[in-house]
Order: C-alpha cells, then sequence, then structure tokens
C-alpha cells in the first residue's frame, strides 16, 4: 500500500499548458499517473496530447472535477498567481493539492493556510517535489508521480520518505532503491517556511500505514517542524526511523536557498536538531550518502526487516 | 531583502510610526545641509548606516570606536560623521572584515524614560504573524528569551481579521503603559502592523522603543527585512536595495538565477537543489574540508548557468578546489557534463575538480567527462567526492 495517492488517484493539473507544467504531466503520463484533466483558464475544451495520451483541458478546476472525477491537483502556476490556484481546487472540495510552485509570496501562503482552515482539502507544499507512489513496472512505472521527482529511482516497497528537500529526497530513494530496498510513498512538504503537510503530518501516516516498515526523515535548518517530528515519534512510534538535517556549516541568518532555511535561533539549527533526533532514538545519517544505511542500522537495532 | 535603518525609519513614518527626527546624508558634502534640514539645536545622535546590528559596540579599521556616537554639538557631529564616512566598521554581526559605512544618518537625540523591545514576524508554529514585545529593551532579545522569558510577551495576529484593537492594547498593558503613553504604543503597534503586513516584510524590529518623560512613545532604532519572494509587487521597495551592501559574487550569481552565499573555506561547490547544496558543505566539513560556498544551481540549470557558476566561483581567490555534485532527476547529467567541461576550458582551470554526477543520462555525462582530456576527477557518491576534493586541497 501507500500513503496519501495510490496508482488508482485521479489527477488534473493546473498550469498544463505552461512549459515546466507540460513537461511533467508527460513524464508522469509516461509513469502510468492518471492525469484526467488539465486547468488553464481560457483554454477550456483544448486538449493536452502526449503520445495516445488526449487530456482535455477545462477553464476551472470545478469543470474538470464535474467532468473527469478528478480529486487531487498539481499545481504548476507561477507564484503571483499560486494562492489563487489552490484556493480553487479547495473550493472544488479536492482531498488534495501538490502545490510545486516556487517562489509564492509568504503572505499569500500565510493567508491560504487560514482559509483552507476547517476544509477537507489537504495542501502538500508549495515549493517541493510531489510526491511519489511507486508502480511494480519497469523502472517503478504503474505508479502514481505527482510534481517534477524522477520516477525511475523509486522502486516498490516498504519504506516511507518524507523531506523538505527535493534533491535530498531523490539521494535517499536512490540510495533505498540501489540497496533493494523499496518505497511505500516519498513525500516533499517543501522548503517553505509556511506549508501545508509537515513531517508530522506525514509520519503519521506512515506510522498507520501497515505497508511501511520504515521511515526516512529528512529535514533542514530553521523552523521546529524537525523536532514536533521526532517527540511524536519517541512517544507513539514504534517502526524503526532514521534522520537527516542539512545544514551544519550554514551561517545563522542566512537564507540558504529555500525560503524556510534560515537558522533564526540556537533552537533551529542542525546540531539542536541532530540531538533531538538521537534523544528521541531516531538514527541520525553521519553524512547524507549514509541516509539508507543508518535506516538498515535502524532496522537492525529494532529487529525489523525492510524487504 | 535588508533595507539601512533610515529608509526604514523612512517607511515607518509612511505608514504613522512615530521615530525621532532624522536625515540622511550620503557625501560629506551633503553633511552641513543635513545638520541644517534637521534643524535642531539639541544634543545628535550620529549613526553609520550598514546592514547589520551592534553598530554601537563595532569598531572602525582604524581604531575609531562606536557606529553610533552622541554629539553635544553640531560641530561634534560633523567631525563624528568624517571618522566614520568611508571607513570600514566592523561589529559582532559584519565578521571580521566589516563594512564599509557609505551613508550617514542624524537624528535628534531624545530623553529617555524606559527603553522596551518590539518585533513583527512570522510565527512558524501557527503560520500567521506573531507580535513580540517585551519590557527590557536595548538589550539583545535572546539573552531576555533564555534569562527571563517572563518579560517577553505574543500576540498571534489572525490574518482573516489583521490585528484587532484588544490585541494591541492587551500589548501595551502588559507592557505596563498607562494615560498617554499607552494610546501613544497602542497607536504605534497598529501602524507597525499595517506597515508589516502591506509591504510584505519577514521581519520589522524596533530595539529600542522607547518611551520619553512626555510621555512619546518612537522607534529610536528599526530593522526591517523583506520576503523575496514578494518583491515583484513593491518597485518601491526593491528600490531600496543597496548592492554596496551585497556580495559582488552573490550579485553577479542572481543575475543568473543562481543561489549563491559566499562562505570562508576554500572548497567551492557547484550543487543542483538547496538541500544537497547545504548538505554538500556539510559533507565536505565532515572529511576535514571547509567550504568556500553554498551555490544551488536550481532543477533545470543549463550550460550557461554552468559556465557563470564556475566564472564566480572562480573569482573567490580563497578557492583551492570545486566539488561538482549533481542528482540529475529530470536534469540530464550529460547538459551538466558538457557545461562543466566547457566552462574549464575557457577558463582554463588550474585546481582540482572532482565531479560526482547522478541519475538521468549518467553514463554519457561521464563519458563527456573522461573523453575531454581535462584533470576532472570523477566520484560515485557524495562521500567519494568530498573525500576526493579533501584530499586533493589538503
Amino acid at each position: 500500500m501507500s500513503i496519501i495517492v495510490t496508482p488508482e488517484t485521479k489527477v488534473l493539473v493546473q498550469g498544463i499548458t505552461g512549459e515546466f507544467g507540460g513537461r511533467h504531466t508527460k513524464l508522469s503520463l509516461d509513469y502510468g499517473t492518471k492525469i484526467v484533466a488539465g486547468v488553464t483558464p481560457g483554454k477550456g475544451g483544448q486538449f493536452f496530447e502526449h503520445g495516445a495520451h488526449r487530456v482535455p483541458i477545462f477553464n476551472t478546476v470545478a469543470d474538470a472535477v464535474a467532468a473527469t472525477g478528478a480529486t487531487t491537483a498539481a499545481v504548476f502556476v507561477p507564484p503571483p498567481f499560486a494562492a489563487d490556484a489552490i484556493l480553487e481546487g479547495v473550493d472544488a472540495n479536492l482531498d488534495l493539492c501538490v502545490a510545486i510552485t516556487e517562489g509564492i509570496p509568504i503572505r499569500d501562503m500565510i493567508e491560504v493556510k487560514r482559509a483552507m482552515m476547517g476544509r477537507k482539502t489537504r495542501l502538500i507544499g508549495p515549493n517541493c517535489p510531489g510526491i511519489v507512489t511507486p508502480g511494480t513496472g519497469k523502472d517503478s512505472s504503474g505508479g502514481c508521480r505527482i510534481g517534477i521527482a524522477p520516477g525511475y529511482i523509486h522502486k516498490q516497497g516498504h519504506v516511507g520518505v518524507v523531506s523538505r528537500s527535493g534533491t535530498l529526497t531523490y539521494e535517499a530513494v536512490f540510495q533505498l532503491t540501489s540497496k533493494n530496498i523499496g518505497q511505500t510513498t516519498s513525500v516533499g512538504i517543501g522548503g517553505d517556511p509556511v506549508n501545508g503537510t509537515s513531517h508530522l503530518d506525514v509520519i503519521k501516516m506512515f506510522n498507520d500505514d501497515p505497508e511501511t516498515w520504515g521511515i526516512i526523515m529528512i529535514g533542514e535548518i530553521g523552523g521546529n517542524a524537525e523536532v514536533e517530528a521526532a517527540r511524536w515519534v519517541k512517544a507513539n512510534c514504534q517502526k524503526p526511523v532514521a534522520g537527516f538535517i542539512a545544514g551544519a556549516t550554514a551561517p545563522a541568518g542566512r537564507r540558504m536557498g529555500h525560503a524556510g532555511a534560515v537558522i533564526g535561533g540556537a533552537e533551529d539549527t542542525a546540531a539542536a536538531k541532530i540531538a533531538v533526533f538521537k534523544e528521541c532514538g531516531i538514527e541520525c545519517a553521519v553524512t547524507p550518502s549514509d541516509m539508507a544505511a543508518a535506516l538498515i542500522r535502524a532496522a537492525k537495532n529494532k529487529g525489523a526487516r525492510m524487504t | 531583502m535588508n533595507i539601512h535603518e533610515y529608509q526604514a525609519k523612512a517607511l515607518f513614518e509612511k505608514f504613522g510610526v512615530a521615530v525621532p527626527r532624522g536625515v540622511a546624508a550620503r557625501s560629506p558634502a551633503e553633511f552641513e545641509s543635513a545638520l541644517s534640514t534637521l534643524s535642531h539645536d539639541g544634543a545628535l545622535i550620529v549613526k553609520s548606516q550598514i546592514h547589520a546590528g551592534g553598530r554601537g559596540k563595532g569598531t572602525f579599521n582604524d581604531g575609531f570606536k562606536g557606529g553610533v556616537k552622541f554629539a553635544k554639538t553640531k560641530a561634534e557631529a560633523l567631525d563624528f560623521a568624517n571618522k566614520m564616512f568611508n571607513n570600514t566598521l566592523v561589529t559582532a554581526q559584519t565578521g571580521p572584515a566589516g563594512r564599509k559605512v557609505q551613508t550617514i544618518y542624524f537624528t535628534a537625540a531624545c530623553d529617555i524614560a524606559k527603553e522596551y523591545y518590539l518585533a513583527i514576524l512570522l510565527d512558524r508554529i501557527t503560520s500567521r504573524p506573531v507580535i513580540v514585545a517585551s519590557t527590557e529593551g536595548g538589550v539583545e532579545i535572546e539573552k531576555v528569551a533564555h534569562e527571563t522569558p517572563g518579560k517577553i510577551f505574543k500576540i498571534v495576529v489572525d490574518p482573516a481579521v489583521g490585528l484587532m484593537g484588544y490585541q494591541a492594547r492587551e500589548l501595551a498593558f502588559k507592557l505596563g503603559l498607562t494615560g498617554e503613553a499607552f494610546k501613544n504604543a497602542v497607536k504605534l503597534i497598529t501602524a507597525l502592523y499595517r506597515m508589516y503586513w502591506e509591504t510584505d516584510a519577514a521581519m520589522v524590529e524596533v530595539n529600542p522603543l522607547i518611551v520619553t518623560p512626555d510621555n512619546k512613545v518612537l522607534a529610536l532604532d528599526a530593522k526591517v527585512s523583506f520576503d523575496d519572494n514578494s518583491l515583484f509587487r513593491h518597485p518601491e521597495i526593491t528600490a531600496l536595495r543597496d548592492l554596496n551592501e551585497e556580495d559582488s559574487k552573490e550579485i553577479e550569481a542572481s543575475k543568473y538565477n543562481l543561489s549563491y552565499i559566499a562562505l570562508d573555506g576554500n572548497i567551492a561547490c557547484l550543487v543542483n537543489g538547496a538541500g544537497l547544496a547545504m548538505s554538500t558543505m556539510d559533507i565536505i566539513k565532515h572529511y576535514g574540508g571547509s567550504p568556500a560556498n553554498f551555490l544551488d544551481v536550481g532543477g533545470g540549470a543549463t550550460k550557461e548557468q554552468v559556465q557563470a557558476a564556475f566564472r564566480i566561483i572562480l573569482t573567490d581567490p580563497k578557492v583551492k578546489g570545486i566539488l561538482v555534485n549533481i542528482f540529475g532527476g529530470i536534469m540530464d547529467c550529460n547538459t551538466i557534463a558538457t557545461g562543466v567541461v566547457a566552462a574549464a576550458r575557457d577558463l582554463g582551470l588550474k585546481i582540482p575538480l572532482v565531479v560526482r554526477l547522478e541519475g538521468n543520462n549518467v553514463v554519457a555525462g561521464k563519458q563527456t567527462l573522461a573523453a575531454s582530456g581535462l584533470k576532472i576527477e570523477s566520484a560515485t557518491t557524495m562521500a567519494d567526492a568530498a573525500q576526493k576534493i579533501v584530499k586533493l586541497v589538503a
């Protein structure tokens, strides 16, 4: 099994006619993802064509949902219009919105998050690589790929991966697959300071998923999301958990690429977060090359299987 | 993006946040006229304008002490300004290189009855703005938070309705203010929040906020930074950017959409993705080296970007070796390899270069590197790459 999305999840793409959204829609279609609709205001009635695929485009998310039964949106809309696109999906009562867009104003996200209170839609991101539930076909195809992650590095299996960073997620997944350890679902929650789904939200879902046997949690400097998740793991999670925090050498007060990767005080440094991980029984990867190996150590300590 | 104190105070005034009267001058020729515009007969404060805190306790390169000075007379103020201008100020926050002072801000000195602290920023736990205030002003707030957390008060604002009157009053009451000072503080807090919200500020900090003996409430200092993601909708704020305060390599990198931050070490890195770039620095350190920079070329780097990145890296004279670490998820490793080879050739690269490529089209990428005839060391994993470059530079 998997969390959040399955190979059956029906996905619509907001911004499907853009260069970036279009390119990744094609890759998702190739992966086997059920992309059932595109949304671009003013281009309703047209089609997005790729090989044998002919994806209908609608003017609004509500129209796309009514016509196709899509439950999930991938948002590739440029930053000035991304908040509007996310809330359009929320208003159409989607189950899930995955916002890939990088560079959305923080104030817009503060408002989006407030407007989503009490609504059914879950937001993943923004500024994230998206989510992949690997399939059983060649290069893990036949699964569900929403976003920009490389599908082929995955392998279906029993490890859950959650991370704020895109390329570090790929690094972890690649290490696992190279060791023949598969994944249930890999979730990139994004590098912005205001995001929809936290480390803790994802870890709770992995903990409840019987097919997920172990978890890799990847974080970075800034904020306290990893600390919150680690404390919950200590109290509630019996599964092996490995962790890595990027930014041990980052200078305080500088924004390290991600809007959310800024050291604000003594508690959101890499060293402080790693100390909490250790105290909470999370096996820490010594270097980013050590993430899969750290999970194997954690599994061994708990006598758990990963394959 | 950060701005200077004098620019922040101009914004404060526009939004109705009371500040002491002040005038900025950008050259010694402007000092006299600035002081006459200020037309203040009493004591003055002369303030060096740089984007770093700790100015008052800072020291100039020539030994002159204090980036913020109290002057009893105009003549004394002029003397201080001339000593500060074009001089390099080193504070606890500037690093040993310090910053060159190119603007002087003269303000009317105020009598102070009591100092407070006031700031507005994003509370990452609630994803809402939080107003932080303290009765302990003029000192480091981190120190107050650590030693006397009971003296710090916080109000979280609901973005759906904005700051409510009762919240501003609650904060002013908690600071122990009464009468006219109370009314003035409520007015200032309300105006400051409006400025924070409407300008897309990332953080607004007033330390100290003062109450004068005649119950005025003034922002004596001002530190303001903005959310870079929002600058596109604030051209008037973007215009306040001072390139003199930024590293020239960082400015050059931003022209190519590269995210670059200069550090103190000697191993340069070129990486795709912010998280991977940070952890590449970490792994260099882990194996005993020292990173010269953070450099994220982004998810879809082109050959031109890679070449620009190499040029920027090599303008740093400290750099003794380069580590390229690319996880080509969707990005074609061969594109990167071609860019690396072209850059190394064009720039006549003389220092060691280790390249770790992984992912999409990696075989072709490695072939391109090997066939180049250049001295490029290939690595398999991040750990392998870091160990190799550390060894080559040592």
